[in-house]
């Protein structure tokens, strides 16, 4: 149970944050720490695939808006001239549409949000999956190379097609409703609420991750990272397991997009883009880059600093800094304590050349 | 298509090609030295147009890309003697990172020195309505400018690694810097110089091409990654391959826009690069053995 | 009968051939050798049979089934177990989290299971632990389990390592110079230990410098020179062959320079 004791204070550090919020009468926080919440819950994704897995991505900024843009589509996406269609009354028979109006009073038919969510995941599973064989057989230079190509292709194919609404994105995604009223939603009421939403998810990806660390997968991701000959001699599939790992942190991704669309009732080409994913790594390799926590805490921060605009128009300076000074002087990370068993991994090779003295005596 | 708007197409390849291989080359002098690939080499096309376009407005145009270049190629070696240098066997998702890092923080402090707004240097001879009839097709003076000049540095480049003493000590470092450094080159001084090469061929090329495509303070991650892709077309360290593998990029690229959209032509570089990548990351030229030799 | 048997094998480097046309088969529950100067291929030849490595040419047949293309992973899962030359234990693991490792192959949890805890993965932790202490055990060292295994001394690695390696439950097991750096004691214990593996019912597949100690524990040796075998036999044959003598005394010769 000790694993749990984390997310024990992060749960109470959800509610104090909401509490304080609340009584300073300054709940218009929560909004920017909501946003702050499902870009961490991408980043942790990520974190799970550099620190644990080994592998980089530049271009995980491109699942998050896989995500983002295929609910934002396909909520948006009139049905209504295909009423006739089988297809459209199998759906209806099958409650998976919803009827609202437009800003204009005219009625419109999307997918339902849930439907919406599961697509976009298949979708972007199955597109990490795609790409997943080849790029993950490439190492250092060629992976980082390949995975930011990819994030620009998805970029530039945001930005240069009608149906994702080109430069302007697309608008008017409607509220994810769960019950009632009760959903992701920009609605200034459902401030507190959608703070729980986001952040519940959040605690929650982190249990599963934990989980997922401390087991038989978990511990193969380690070795991998740590050794992958030996790992390999063990018996570990070691390109399954990395593949693996980077559809699982795809689908974090696209559901984190998913989330932050429906809160900000629509997704741009921005979010797309290549500064986005550079953003992540910063700040998984602020956090440590094989830590949860330390990835979860800068995140959090780094974001809620970013969003309230304190960085100012140096906001995108500040995470190329931030990437630098890390990889200059605490390349392991700032929390981590990588440095000191790198320490310690010297020692036996100098008791192993006192051995052979003795034996040469 | 009419032959002669073909031809049109080719040489409208050919310029930016010429230039994707220049930023390749500039890839590879690093590469050679030090097995870094630097993610901030198209910044330093940014630069040295922007300064020149700075300078240009104070001083003639020829003063002004030299002092550019000049400035840029100290830029260059400011950078590897502050970030590079004293590393101690860095890894290479160490220098990823920081390279990447450092193409931002460039771009940033060009946003901030020029704003977002579109220069460019004036045409070198004529301006953007004059051409020169050669053979079918008429072309702008200013695309010989890219092509000739592009082609002399890369001529004169191959002259100093293969004709002079500091271009043989680089290509020794390259080839073994332990018994480099033990016949008494300083590997590191080298590796400052090949900072100082690459920066200076990629701020001559981003004066060269300026008036013809515009100069902008984000335009270095797109040249970086079609640089990269025409390196990798080329087989990695390969400079003349390079310049083929440039001018293929180029035309395939300027083809692209009769069956896709334009808004798609760079997503087609790269979905080159990502096959080449996935087929053959050995490149088209290069051989299995030699990327055995740098692969980490 | 023959567990495995490898025939016609060859590997090259660019134009060097590290091992050329090598055929031999190795006795189930036997302990066999492969030794040779320096460069005569050894290890080549154990990348070569574990996967790490794929051969040019030639066949590895494991109980009579061909695994020359499978991956090492595969060859690991199929039984065969192997140590490394330059110990390779998993930095930042514990001594049993690093055994724990070898028993990866039994494990059914994956992702999903693990994320959700499923009853399943808490079963197969326990039993995954029990197996690993069990392999502690049979080396000597449980009472190392809960160190951090890059604290320890390079004998005790090498345990750690052959622990991991035995927690697979090969048929097979390759060790790599498992005398290596170890010191007289050391080495002696590690020949009474390989001996009680093969005692288990563990064909052994051994690379060692350490003649002595080849000389006691093995009951066949294959010696290679220039990725050539030169000569096939049991002990005391081997230490009567003139061309083993002369490229050992040659050796010799070569390291007193």
């Amino acid at each position: 149970m000790r694993k749990y004791l984390g997310i024990a204070f992060l749960l109470m550090g959800i509610v104090a944050i909401q509490l304080v919020a609340s009584f300073t009468d300054s709940v218009y926080y929560l909004t920017q720490l909501t946003m702050a919440g499902y870009y961490t819950m991408a980043v942790l994704g990520l974190a799970l695939l550099m620190g644990y897995a080994g592998q980089i991505s530049l271009g995980h900024a491109g699942f998050f808006a896989i995500g983002g843009y295929s609910s934002a589509v396909l909520t948006t996406y009139n049905l209504l001239p295909y009423r006739d269609g089988l297809f459209y009354r199998l759906l209806e028979a099958l409650q998976l549409l919803q009827k609202r109006e437009d800003l204009y009073g005219d009625t419109i038919v999307n997918l339902h949000p849930v439907v919406a969510m599961v697509v976009a995941l298949l979708l972007s599973a199955l597109i990490a999956y795609v790409i997943g064989i080849p790029v993950l057989k490439l190492k250092g230079h060629y992976l980082a190379m390949a995975t930011l190509g990819f994030g620009i292709i998805v970029y530039r194919v945001v930005l240069g097609t009608a149906l994702f609404g080109e430069a302007d994105g697309i608008s008017d995604v409607p509220p994810f409703r769960f019950y009632g009223d009760l959903g992701i939603s920009g609605d200034m009421d459902l401030r507190v609420e959608n703070y729980y939403i986001a952040w519940i998810s959040v605690l929650l990806i982190m249990v599963l991750f934990i989980n997922l660390l401390d087991s038989r997968v978990g511990r193969a991701l380690r070795a991998i990272h740590g050794a992958e000959d030996a790992s390999r001699a063990v018996g570990i599939d070691t390109g399954d397991y990395k593949l693996k790992t980077f559809v699982l942190s795809a689908v974090v991704a696209a559901l984190a997009g998913v989330g932050l669309t429906h809160f900000n009732g629509g997704i741009g080409p921005s979010e797309a883009s290549v500064m986005k994913s550079v953003r992540y790594v910063a700040i998984v390799a602020a956090g440590g880059m094989a830590s949860l926590w330390g990835t979860m805490v800068m995140s959090t921060f780094l974001n809620f600093m970013s969003l309230r605009g304190y960085f100012g128009s140096y906001d995108d300076a500040l995470f190329g800094g931030i990437l630098i000074l890390i990889m200059l002087f605490a390349p392991e990370g700032i929390l981590s304590i990588s440095f000191r068993r790198a320490w310690k991994r010297l020692i036996p090779r100098t008791e192993r050349v006192r051995d052979g003295d003795t034996e040469g005596r | 298509m009419g032959v002669e708007l073909f031809l049109q197409y080719i040489a409208a390849g050919v310029t930016y090609g010429i230039i994707y291989a220049i930023v390749a080359i500039g890839f590879n002098i690093i590469y050679n030295t030090t097995g870094i690939i630097n993610f901030a080499q198209g910044e330093f096309v940014m630069l040295g147009s922007m300064i020149a376009i700075s300078l240009h407005g104070v001083m003639p145009l020829l003063p002004s890309i030299v002092l550019a270049s000049v400035v840029t190629m100290f830029i260059g070696a400011l950078i590897e003697v502050l970030f590079i240098r004293w590393l101690k066997s860095p890894t290479v998702l160490r220098m990823i990172i920081i390279t990447i890092g450092l193409s931002i923080l460039i771009r940033e402090l060009a946003l901030s020195i020029w704003g977002e707004g579109v220069r460019a240097l004036p045409y070198f001879t004529g301006n953007e309505v004059s051409s020169v009839e050669i053979g079918m097709i008429r072309i702008s003076p200013q695309v010989l400018w890219v092509v000739g000049v592009c082609l002399f540095m890369v001529a004169v480049l191959q002259g100093f690694f293969h004709f002079t003493l500091l271009g043989r000590k680089m290509r020794a470092c390259a080839a073994n810097p332990v018994a480099a450094r033990l016949c008494g080159i300083n590997t590191k001084n080298m590796v400052t110089l090949s900072f100082m090469l690459s920066a200076l061929i990629g701020a001559v090329a981003g004066c060269v091409v300026s008036p013809i495509t515009y100069s902008q303070y984000n335009m270095g991650t797109g040249l970086a990654i079609k640089g990269f892709t025409v390196a990798i077309l080329g087989g990695l360290g390969n400079s003349l391959a390079a310049l083929g593998g440039g001018i293929v990029l180029g035309i395939l690229e300027s083809f692209s826009v009769w069956f896709m959209p334009s808004a798609y032509k760079d997503a087609i570089s790269i979905a080159i690069l990502l096959v080449i990548l996935f087929v053959r990351p050995s490149g088209l030229f290069g051989s299995k053995e030699r990327m055995a030799l740098k692969e980490f | 009968m023959e567990i495995l048997r490898v025939d016609n094998l060859s590997k090259s480097f660019g134009g060097l051939k590290a091992i050329n046309n090598v055929s031999f088969g190795l006795r189930k529950g036997a302990i066999k050798a492969v030794i040779g100067p320096n460069g005569a291929g050894k290890t080549t030849l154990f990348n070569l049979i574990s996967g790490f490595l794929r051969p040019d040419s030639g066949s590895i047949l494991f109980k009579e089934q061909e695994i020359r293309d499978y991956d090492a992973h595969r060859i690991a899962r199929l039984g065969i177990s192997r140590t490394f030359q330059h110990i390779r234990l998993f930095p930042g693991m514990t001594v049993i989290e690093n055994v724990m490792m070898g028993r990866h192959r039994f494990g059914r949890t994956g992702f999903l299971g693990s994320m959700l805890n499923l009853p399943r993965k808490k079963r197969e932790e326990r039993e995954t632990r029990d197996g690993a202490m069990e392999a502690l055990r049979f080396v000597g060292i449980e009472e190392l389990a809960h160190r951090d295994a890059l604290e320890l001394s390079y004998g005790q690695q090498r345990l750690v390592e052959l622990a991991r390696a035995l927690a697979l439950e090969p048929e097979i097991l390759l060790l790599d110079e498992p005398a290596a750096g170890l010191n007289m004691r050391e080495t002696a214990e590690m020949g009474q230990l390989i001996q009680r593996i093969r005692d288990r019912g563990i064909t052994v597949l051994i690379v060692e410098h350490d003649m002595s100690l080849i000389m006691k524990i093995s009951e066949e040796i294959v010696v290679l020179s220039y990725g050539e075998k030169i000569a096939e036999d049991v002990p005391l044959a081997i230490q009567k062959n003139e061309e083993v003598i002369r490229i050992y005394l040659g050796e010799e010769d070569a390291q007193d320079h």
